[in-house]
């Protein structure tokens, strides 16, 4: 064979070379647009879903306090030969005497003066409020007594129902028989919402509320973000102090021996043990040998503290080992003990490092569900807890309680609304870690 | 309130103890020529670090052991009568008195002796914690005193605070190991205790999962076979690293071999971001778009595809591994030396042929080592089956039936339950124990092969 033919053997063979070349090139081209679309699904299906939840169908109402339906006298004080349980109990009573009092009806009568000629009956109309509305009213004269008599205007969240068929989150062509609210309501709904007294208003109180079961359109994620934050709290309290002294000592002091190999070893598993494994742990450590309660965000801390050790153990190992020899040699050579020279030299260098595996490992232990499911987290609680040992959700916990929820209609939204809020937590830490790395950068 | 205290008065003990070491050592060097062996500040640390542990181990063996002993106080001050009682009617009594006691109010009416016991039991409050309070500022004021009178221009007190440091270093370290040994001994010990109830032939061999109901009040009653559970688990991740694996590896490829440095710097932290997305709003997303898109496409198709299916929570899994395999095989890549690219290159091959025959036969173990980290991950994912995986565990070929896994059973066996003495609790332990051994094996078996593989080109 010349080197002509050679020659001529690859060039007929070039085209096709070529082609698969390309071909090649394409189908890399198309996995990382099969990559960057799936983000795009996902956010855009996530933002679509969950914004419009930010606003609720709001009721504006001339609410009359009408002494006539509310016939409780004044709230009593303590008279001075009575004693303290008396003075309690007779409190207590009037308590209940306000709770009892026909709100509805008050309600009802609002609803009616602002729409008059609605053929729909008394509980139609109060289909449409939230049935927690009522305690507004009782609370409003409570921190008021003055109001008996006056006519206030009011807002009012409107019923999941109601905002679901306003917001068309519900089929209008639905029959009769799957619709959630009775036609009389859902020409009322829609009657006050053309004239302005129904409107959607910012919903403020997603972020201010606890969650509900009785009144799921002012249910809020106030309970699972203070138990969210506690848990942030252990986990940093415990977490990133133990975390970074274990890794300054595998990575400066550890001598190379079985010791420290068993604990290098340990860590990488630890790193890639699935997150249920530690819940398991907690459950049979921290509540059944310990004790501890059940639901509290002490124990979900402490779990998710296991969990992001290894996390920012390595991260801080990494920061460490980027650290110049010559800088630990400086010092040494400048008479500084050991644990002087890392204490005073090496550290300060790697606090964006430190900062940085403290803001991943947070932000791993805040997004985290499954172990706290096995803690007994996905309680349903009503109320912010006070400390870390009461009982409480968290934020993950609710999305999966609220997906669960048999609303689908509201709930999906709100479901969404909730993965925002977490999803807007993330970036603000990230956010914040990389505005204080450069800035700790510029320094050093 | 108390809490406070104790924090405040433990301040207090540590700002006056590293005062007192300062200023004492400050002094020895008054007359002139004397020289400290350490500076003021380390014999300030070593009177702090002296006068604070006793008092510290004080205090936490109270927190541990408080409990038992006003409960050991309380069962004293009971009438005859209440011995009687079952172990869970002691249990409601003491949480009653307790209630009494703290003022948080009880339902029903206070009996006469729970009163009593209350405010015996207040008494008995009052006085140990003041004890205790007492005991800890005691001592730490006693140990505070010796650590003081040690002070001289000699002494070592730098070496000693440093020794002290290294301990607590190593202590920390340990933690991992305490971690691990935690997980085997409870994994463990609760899974024998499942395997007293049934056997581990059935277990791991048997191919009924029919747990039935712990509160039905029967020990042994359901059957507990592995294998559904397992092939479920399977089917999901095999799914998974199917879609994940040719998207995570081309990606890495393209990115490493083709984009420029501006794409690179763009598509690379994009992908990224999936990888901090918490699972459950993947899970979230497989409920709602993905398997209600699959279902429509099986109708569109005429295949049968349900909307919590194997598919829809394997094809969800995989695009939450993709960014896993593609940084790390993008690492892998750009270990390979590039004098072997350059030399391909040289010879006249294209691109792609050199990517095919020199960089990826290169770079295989590496990427075999990501790919059983990747399955490992898949294997232990939890919310995205428990929400969209459709939890029914019966042995079935089909992907577009609902399936159940591992992880979904040990969730859905005991969420919520303190009680595990019945095996429909403990089995979750057992399913864990299982899980562990996987995922312990698929990432020491990765380990391995990643550090051979950095050998050889370092």
């Amino acid at each position: 064979m010349t080197s002509d033919e050679r020659l001529g053997l690859v060039r007929a063979g070039l085209a096709a070379r070529h082609a698969r070349e390309w071909r090649f090139r394409f189908y890399g081209i198309l996995a990382i647009l099969a990559a960057l679309s799936f983000v795009a699904i996902l956010f855009g299906m996530i933002l679509s879903r969950g914004l419009p939840a930010f606003t609720q169908a709001t009721l504006t109402l001339d609410v009359h306090f009408d002494a006539a339906v509310i016939k409780v006298g004044e709230r009593p004080t303590r008279t001075g030969n009575q004693s303290h349980a008396e003075y309690a109990k007779a409190v207590s009573d009037w308590e209940r005497k306000m709770t009892m009092v026909n709100w509805n009806r008050l309600i009802e009568a609002a609803v009616r003066e602002a729409a008059p000629d609605t053929k729909a009956n008394s509980r139609e109309i109060l289909s449409i409020v939230e049935t927690n509305a009522r305690f507004e009213l009782r609370d409003m004269l409570v921190a008021d007594p003055t109001l008996i008599g006056k006519t206030v205007q009011v807002s009012l969240l409107a019923s999941a129902n109601a905002d679901n068929w306003l917001k068309g989150n519900i089929d209008r062509a639905l029959p009769d028989a799957q619709q959630q609210l009775r036609e009389p309501a859902r020409a009322l709904a829609d009657q006050l919402k053309a004239e302005g007294k129904i409107r959607n208003a910012f919903a403020w109180h997603i972020f201010t509320n606890v969650d509900s079961r009785s009144a799921p359109a002012s249910a809020g994620l106030a309970g699972a973000f203070v138990g969210s934050l506690y848990m942030m709290l252990v986990v940093i309290v415990l977490a990133v102090p133990i975390g970074v002294m274990s890794a300054v000592y595998l990575e400066e002091f550890a001598p190379k021996n079985r010791f420290t190999d068993l604990i290098e070893v340990n860590i990488n598993n630890l790193a890639a043990v699935p997150s249920i494994v530690f819940g398991l742990l907690g459950a049979a450590v921290f509540i059944n040998y310990f004790r501890l309660p059940l639901s509290a965000p002490l124990v979900g801390g402490l779990v998710l503290s296991l969990m992001t050790l290894p996390t920012i153990i390595i991260a801080t190992r990494s920061a460490l080992r980027a650290v110049p020899p010559s800088l630990r040699q400086a010092a040494l050579g400048l008479g500084a003990s050991k644990t002087q020279t890392v204490f005073h030299h090496v550290l300060p260098v790697t606090y964006p490092g430190m900062l940085t595996a403290t803001i991943i490992g947070v932000a791993q232990a805040l997004g985290e569900t499954a172990p706290l499911l096995l803690i007994g987290m996905n309680a349903f609680v009503a109320q912010v807890p006070a400390t870390p040992l009461d009982q409480s959700s968290a934020l993950p916990v609710q999305i999966f309680l609220w997906q669960g929820n048999e609303n689908r209609n509201f709930f999906e939204a709100r479901t969404s609304a909730a993965i925002i809020v977490l999803l807007g937590l993330m970036l603000t830490l990230n956010a914040i870690a990389i505005f204080l790395r450069s800035r700790l950068e510029k320094r050093t | 309130m108390n809490t406070a205290i104790i924090a405040a008065l433990l301040l207090i003990l540590l700002g006056i103890a590293y005062q007192t070491g300062c200023s004492r050592s400050r002094s020895l060097t008054l007359g002139g020529e004397a020289r400290l062996h350490s500076r003021p500040v380390y014999h300030g640390a070593l009177v702090a670090i002296w006068s604070l542990t006793p008092a510290l181990l004080i205090l936490a063996l109270w927190a541990l052991f408080g409990d038992t002993a006003s409960r050991a106080y309380l069962l004293a001050q009971l009438p005859p009568e209440t011995s009687s009682l079952a172990p869970a009617d002691l249990d409601g009594a003491i949480r009653r008195i307790r209630q009494i006691e703290s003022g948080f109010g009880i339902i029903g009416d206070a009996q006469p002796w729970e009163n009593q016991a209350a405010e015996a039991l207040r008494e008995f409050r009052i006085l140990t914690s003041a004890a205790i309070i007492a005991a800890a500022a005691g001592t730490g004021a006693l140990a505070l005193w010796f650590a003081r009178s040690r002070i001289s221009l000699r002494l070592r007190a730098r070496n000693e605070v440093e020794r002290m440091v290294s301990w607590a270093m190593i202590g920390c370290s340990i933690v991992a190991i305490l971690t691990t040994a935690g997980i085997v001994a409870s994994l463990l010990v609760e899974a024998i205790r499942f395997f007293t109830f049934v056997s581990p032939i059935d277990f791991f061999f048997g191919t009924v999962w029919n747990p039935g109901f712990s509160t039905t009040g029967h020990g042994s009653a359901g059957e507990y076979g592995l294998l559904p559970l397992l092939w479920g688990t399977l089917m999901v991740a095999t799914i998974a690293i199917l879609v994940a694996l040719p998207i995570g590896l081309l990606t890495a490829i393209y990115l490493t071999q083709y984009a420029s440095p501006r794409l690179r710097g763009f598509v690379k932290p994009i992908i990224e971001i999936l990888a901090g997305i918490p699972t459950i709003v993947y899970g979230f997303f497989a409920l709602v778009t993905v398997g209600p898109f699959l279902a429509g496409l099986g109708n569109l198709l005429g295949l049968d595809i349900r909307a919590t299916s194997a598919l829809t929570a394997g094809i969800v899994m995989g695009i939450m591994i993709i960014p896993f395999i593609s940084s790390l095989s993008d690492d892998i890549i750009r270990q390979v030396p590039r004098a072997m690219r350059d030399g391909s290159l040289g010879l006249g091959a294209t691109q792609s042929e050199t990517i095919k025959r020199i960089i990826l036969p290169a770079a295989l173990p590496g990427i075999v080592g990501a790919f059983l980290l990747a399955v490992s991950r898949a294997i232990g994912e939890t919310m995205i089956v428990v929400l969209a995986a459709g939890n029914s565990p019966y042995l079935r070929l089909n992907p577009g039936e609902p399936v159940s896994t591992v992880t979904v059973t040990i969730v859905n066996q005991l969420t919520g339950d303190t009680d595990f003495a019945s095996p429909q609790s403990l089995v979750a332990f057992a399913l864990g124990l299982t899980l562990f051994a996987m995922t312990l094996i698929l990432n020491v078996a990765a380990l391995y092969i990643v550090r051979r593989y950095r050998e050889q080109y370092e």
